[in-house]
């Protein structure tokens, strides 16, 4: 049983240091066998599809050098366990499991294959077999909020989350901010679903914001519905995941896309070489790991611009989301002038900053 | 004109027949749909069903995916010959396993001299049991339909345990993510098979099985809940209580399905997790149907259903068969099975009216 409060420390500092798997080849010669898990179905158009594009996107990078195979909704609890043993067992090197509830079983299956490679999304425990990676949603979601700012007419916009867990909370908190750049007394408000996918519950709770006079909304879940529900109403959204502006050609005004592609490639690249290393991987837009596709048409041209300098003044981090000051909604600093957040703070983050109209549930 | 008419005597070994020539049926369609696919029906049934348990470990592990089946399953069939509908076990799985986790993170070193996964089993059963008096309660006591309120116990289950594993039992150190500690390797169910995830719920599982045979057919308890369902009328002339048989039903099925969710999370998952059973509640539904309602056929249905899971992951990873290949066999399964039953029972024919 592996402890893991011994490891969480580990998890969070500096990547384990140890030379590249040696055998993490299959066989010299054979191609590398990589295996994806995914928690949802490949046609979700959000979450899992995503990272089935970084698979197929693997795929055309190294052609015949790789094989790859996926397991699609797989559920977190005890299945998982036996998925990922079979994947390892089938002789694939490359493991990717690509949601948090997968944890406890990524660890427990790589400690009994340690020359196979396990890469974990959105989780926080490593092993010198067992990689992490995410991506830095909120910045996408930041200047989502500069872009609200500046499109919401009533100052009250929407936020559909999907659990009330650090990763939801800071997008709620970074659109906030950001829509505070141009609206200081913006509200957001906020209504949680309790799934990734759930198409009839996300198009309620949108329908629910904009009952609530949001003229802006932004999803933390997975399908297009809230997208219909915002173009069917006329109001104003952001797609998630993938790129929804098929789904709103009128009112979606540009989709917060996670791009695994350039981090499975490069992981994909240091197995081969037999450099791989367990690490801490958490990109975004600057590593092109957290996209924003192309404006709407409906943005006007000197919103364009800013939204533009903003992404850039991000990538080039003269710009943080979380500079401060920034308060929470008691009142209290959590980031004081002049600093800017830290990761180990974002990533334990459980209280919402003034502007959000809304508690944290449990 | 076609219609059906009664058989005035169902041939008793037709009856036991018609499960077979379901999954026969189910073979056939299913293989040609792999043609459809672009995939040989050989590779294909033999990714789906001769891989998962070509070795001891994938026995093993059809052990643990079958547990939570088999004991949901055995409890929702005893009700089911006694015509009462618990159609809820998915949330009484969720109830024991939130009961099971806190009983565990509590004693969970043992004490009393008791092995440490003692109590939270039993506290798992015992929170089934409670679950499962509530439409038992208002069946009784209120004539409310216990389908309705049993199934919409389910969603209040599904709540409680997002607040549970987001509030009092969150981990304080897995930053804000919702789950519960890992619970104390005393409170973890023994394994029954080294080096494998076997653990001790199958083995409850098959007692489970063994025990509800007895009951149904060797008791006399046993023989009034059937008379129950099947002659209600008689039944309540002979003095039977009707209440008593409807409280039973729940109590009993109510409590393996807490036993079963007890044992995933205390056995293979560790922790209590935002999801503790993908559906098993349901899918034993099926399961004690296509097991004829008896605990043997219900082991062999389990086994069935349960080799479905594990195959359609084998037939994705090594055929990019979709997954939906599982559904799709579960489904023609019972359509068959359904279709089969009616013929046994009913005859085809062609003519008008009588």
């Amino acid at each position: 049983m592996i402890d893991r409060r011994t490891l969480v420390g580990g998890g969070l500092a500096a990547p384990f240091l140890l030379g590249g798997l040696k055998g993490a080849r299959a066989q010299d010669g054979g191609p590398l066998k990589i295996a994806f898990m995914y928690v949802g179905p490949i046609g979700d158009l959000g979450w899992s599809y995503q990272h089935d594009q970084g698979r197929l996107a693997v795929e055309e990078h190294f052609g015949d050098k790789v094989q790859t195979s996926y397991v699609e909704s797989v559920p977190e609890g005890a299945d998982a366990e036996r998925v990922l043993r079979q994947m390892a067992q089938a002789g694939n090197k490359l493991i990717f499991a690509t949601s948090f509830g997968f944890m406890q079983a990524v660890i427990n299956v790589a400690k009994q294959f340690p020359d196979t490679v396990f890469e974990h999304c959105t989780g926080f425990q490593t092993a010198p077999n067992v990689g992490i990676y995410n991506g830095r949603f909120y910045e996408g979601r930041y200047v989502s909020g500069h872009l609200a700012g500046r499109m919401s007419q009533k100052k009250t916009i929407g936020y559909i989350g999907s659990f009330p867990i650090p990763e939801n909370i800071m997008g709620i908190n970074a659109y906030t901010l950001g829509a505070q750049r141009v609206i200081p007394d913006v509200t957001t408000k906020v209504v949680w679903v309790n799934s990734w996918y759930d198409p009839g519950k996300e198009a309620e709770a949108a329908n629910a914001l904009m009952d609530q006079g949001c003229d802006f909304i932004v999803q933390h879940t997975d399908s297009p519905a809230p997208v219909q529900a915002a173009e069917k109403r006329g109001v104003w959204c952001v797609g998630q995941a993938s790129d929804m502006g098929r789904f709103g050609p009128e009112r979606c005004l540009t989709s917060v896309v996670d791009d695994w592609a350039s981090h499975y490639i490069k992981s994909t690249q240091h197995v081969l070489d037999g450099t791989w290393q367990s690490e801490d991987y958490w990109g975004g837009l600057a590593e092109e790991s957290v996209v924003l596709t192309p404006w709407n048409d409906a943005v006007p041209a000197d919103v364009q611009a800013e939204l533009d300098q903003l992404v850039s003044e991000i990538k080039n981090k003269t710009t943080h989301p979380f500079q401060g000051e920034v308060k929470n909604q008691a009142g209290e600093v959590v980031v004081p002038a002049g600093t800017v957040i830290s990761d180990a703070d974002l990533l334990k983050m459980m209280y919402f900053v003034q502007g959000v109209d809304s508690t944290l549930p449990g | 004109m076609l219609r059906l008419t009664r058989r005035t005597n169902p041939s008793r070994s037709l009856e036991i027949l018609a499960p077979l020539v379901a999954v026969a049926l189910t073979l056939v369609v299913a293989a040609i749909l792999f043609v459809a696919l672009g995939k040989n029906p050989a590779d294909a049934f033999a990714a789906m069903f001769w891989r998962p348990v070509q070795d001891l470990y994938g026995w093993s592990e059809l052990g643990v995916k079958v547990a939570p089946l088999i004991l949901c399953a055995v409890g929702l069939a005893i009700g089911f010959r006694a015509s009462v509908w618990n159609i809820g076990a998915e949330g009484q799985i969720v109830v024991g396993a939130i009961a099971a986790s806190w009983v565990a993170l509590a004693t969970g070193e043992g004490g009393f001299g008791l092995p440490g996964w003692l109590l939270p089993l039993l506290a798992g059963a015992l929170g089934g049991m409670v679950w499962g008096a509530i439409p038992a309660l208002l069946r009784t006591k209120a004539n409310a339909n216990e389908i309705l309120v049993s199934l919409m116990l389910v969603y209040v289950g599904g709540f409680l345990l997002q607040y549970v594993v987001r509030g009092p039992m969150r981990d304080p150190m897995s930053f804000g993510f919702p789950q519960s500690p890992m619970f104390p390797d005393p409170a973890r169910l023994p394994i029954l098979l080294d080096t494998t995830r076997l653990h001790l719920g199958f083995a409850l599982a098959l007692l489970a099985a063994l025990v509800a045979w007895l009951f149904v057919a060797r008791s006399y308890q046993g023989f009034v809940f059937r008379l129950s369902g099947e002659a209600p009328a008689a039944a309540a002339y002979a003095g039977f209580s009707r209440a008593k048989v409807i409280w039973g039903s729940f109590l009993i099925s109510g409590g393996l399905a807490g036993l079963a969710g007890a044992a995933e999370v205390l056995g293979p998952i560790g922790q209590l997790q935002p999801a503790v059973s993908p559906g098993y509640g349901f899918a034993a539904i099926i399961v004690a149907f296509l097991g004829r309602l008896h605990p043997i056929g219900i082991i062999a249905a389990a086994l069935l259903m349960g080799l479905f899971y594990l195959g359609g992951e084998i037939a994705q990873m090594e055929l990019q068969l979709p997954i939906a290949i599982t559904g799709v066999f579960q489904g023609l399964l019972l359509f068959f099975l359904l279709g089969a039953d009616t013929f046994v029972r009913w005859r085809l024919v062609l003519g008008g009216t009588r």
